[in-house]
């Protein structure tokens, strides 16, 4: 599947604080959540990013707290994926649990500044700066994630899989 | 090729007898826990997955903390989704205001977490647990939701790097410094994906409590959990307390780990953590003149009995400081009554400060003890993410109770030895 947005680039250990501040969890409704979505961080994304939109952001993307509003507030926010050097363990589970695309590529995040267009393609991992031309590989993901990713999230996979063999 | 304490726990909850480092599997869990904030969003998994009933209701815990007592309408419905979920499903242990406390103090402090087991939760301070020599890791609403229905998890087995601890400690430094240090050292990712071990004859002589905070604060370092392993501590605090059996693990002599890190912690001071990265630590004494409007003394970090006592022993006598907000919370209604039992609170009121029902509120700037803009907290608790507590523009800086004490009576950040 091929995504083309635009990029909102942010820095390293952005939290989840950052991209859901705790003083709004006393909700769970998705639209609710991304009208906060990187509010104290960077209050111009939440009035300008649009259906789409990619972020790309540094190391340690999504630190903090386990709270799944974070990778919800994102995707209700219409992004498409999100790309950093490297994710907090629990983000990346969870985004992957609730299918948000997610890449892991340093040399992107070098390459790639805020408001460039970009083309990522998940199954290749190949990313393309179509402002610059040049073009990047993210590390492919590990193929028991994909499986999860074919089945719709955490919870298609139980519903198909019921139990998961282990080697 | 041996195996460390968490690679054998994860090995005895699955058919496997050896598990190494990157390995995926899927293992049995022994608890599952939710909260107000996390549950709602896996309970609505759990129905939609059209799940009838969760795999044990024994050992499925929902624990209304971070917005209650209820604080408004939006999280008075939250948490009553979660009533309405153990009552349906007859949960054993759902705790209500009134018996309920901060989650990651009370499991322990109701012997319902226990050494050997794999305990999950919807909180990425669930890595607490880790204290009693338990793998216990922190997940995401979805994962708790699959964990409820199945009574199992998919995990990658973590590699652990090794922290060893050695000499006496300074006065006034706990087990709070050793972390904030540690982490000031490796950075917010230096555990990124891994397991930390703590070990060392320093940590032979920690008690629980100095366990339970260094264990809590291992997420943040990026850890997938902080473990201690089991001895005479664990079996003096667990034996009386534990609700079923359990069992002890220690890493093989040969295990290997992705790396050794050894501290001499007579030369480690008390540790604050400055905004906006728990990393961002320096010596008290390297401080400066740090103005504070709040104090809170509480949480899933610092919020036992010995926290409490500690905060005493420097308040005794003292009185805030004007201008300045004392917001003591003791973690349980157990820590909340023997503290008042043991005098605590005359020491508290006497010292201007506000004790309130165990809750998570300030910690993470859901209620009683939000910052204002441009305002400063000196607080217990574990995250000094901007905002954390309150307004974008305000701070918060991370320490002990002794110091969080200390600089409420100051008006500044400041150690216990500038008070007369
Ligand atoms: S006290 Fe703070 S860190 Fe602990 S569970 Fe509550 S909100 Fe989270």
């Amino acid at each position: 599947m091929k995504l083309k947005g635009n990029v909102w680039k942010f820095g390293s250990n952005i939290n989840t604080d950052a991209i859901i501040p705790a003083r709004y969890l006393n909700v769970i409704d998705p639209e609710e959540l991304a009208g906060h979505c990187m509010e104290d961080e960077n209050p111009q994304f939440v009035k300008e990013a649009k259906e789409g939109d990619i972020i790309v952001a540094g190391t340690n993307f999504g630190c903090g707290s386990s709270r799944e509003h974070a990778p919800i507030a994102i995707k209700a926010k219409g992004i498409s994926c999100v790309i950093a050097k490297s994710f907090a363990r629990i983000f990346y589970r969870n985004a992957f649990n609730m299918g948000l695309p997610i890449l892991e590529s340093a040399d992107a995040t070098d390459g790639i500044q805020n408001g460039h267009e970009i083309e990522v393609d998940l199954v290749s991992g190949e990313i393309i700066n179509k402002t610059t031309g040049k073009n990047y590989k993210a590390s492919p993901v590990p193929p028991f994630m994909q499986k999860i990713i074919d089945d719709g999230g955490l919870m298609g996979y139980i519903a198909k899989r019921r139990v998961f063999r282990n080697e | 090729m041996g195996m460390t304490i968490t690679q054998k726990i994860l090995a005895d909850h699955t058919d496997l007898k050896f598990v190494r480092p990157g390995q995926l599997l899927n293992a049995r869990v022994d608890i599952v826990l939710g909260n107000d904030i996390t549950a709602p969003i896996a309970i609505e998994q759990f129905k939609k997955a059209n799940a009838k009933t969760v795999f044990d209701k024994q050992r499925v815990i929902m624990i209304p903390d971070h917005f209650a007592p209820n604080k408004d309408i939006k999280s008075a419905e939250q948490c009553r989704i979660l009533e309405n979920f153990a009552k349906q499903q007859k949960l054993t242990n759902y705790f209500e205001v009134g018996e309920m406390g901060i989650e990651h103090a009370l499991l322990p402090e109701q012997g319902l977490v226990l050494p050997g087991d794999v305990i999950v939760g919807g909180d990425s301070h669930t890595c607490t647990y880790g204290a009693l020599g338990a793998f216990s890791t922190g997940v995401g609403s979805t994962d708790v939701a699959a964990a409820m229905i199945t009574g199992e998890l998919w995990f990658k087995v973590p590699e652990t790097i090794k922290f060893i601890y050695c000499g006496n400690l300074n006065p006034w430094v706990t087990g709070k410094d050793l972390i904030l240090y540690t982490i000031g050292d490796i950075g917010v990712d230096g555990a990124l994906y891994k397991a930390m071990e703590f070990t060392g004859e320093t940590i032979d002589s920690l008690p629980m409590s100095g366990r339970l905070t260094m264990a809590n604060m291992a997420i943040e370092a990026g850890a997938k959990n902080g473990i201690f392993i089991p001895d005479e501590t664990t079996e003096k605090f667990i034996k009386s307390i534990a609700k079923r059996s359990y069992k002890y693990y220690k890493s093989d002599a040969n295990a290997s780990y992705s790396d050794i890190k050894e501290y001499d912690v007579s030369r480690i001071e008390p540790q604050v953590a400055f905004p906006s990265l728990p990393s961002n630590t320096k010596s008290i004494n390297d401080v400066g003149h740090v103005k504070i409007d709040q104090s809170v003394i509480g949480s899933c970090t610092n919020g036992r009995l010995d926290d409490l006592r500690l905060a005493a022993k420097v308040l005794d006598g003292k009185k805030a400081a004007p201008y300045v907000r004392l917001i003591i919370i003791p973690a349980t209604q157990q820590i909340y009554r023997q503290a008042m039992r043991e005098g605590l609170f005359e020491i508290f009121l006497d010292a201007k400060a506000v004790i309130s029902t165990p809750t998570c509120g300030p910690c993470l700037g859901g209620y009683m003890g939000v910052l204002a803009s441009g305002e400063r907290a000196i607080a217990t608790t574990n995250r000094n993410f901007t905002g954390r507590m309150g307004h974008p523009k305000s701070e918060v800086y991370l320490a002990n109770p002794a110091i969080a004490a200390a600089s409420a009576v100051l008006g500044r950040i400041g150690s216990p030895e500038e008070l007369d």
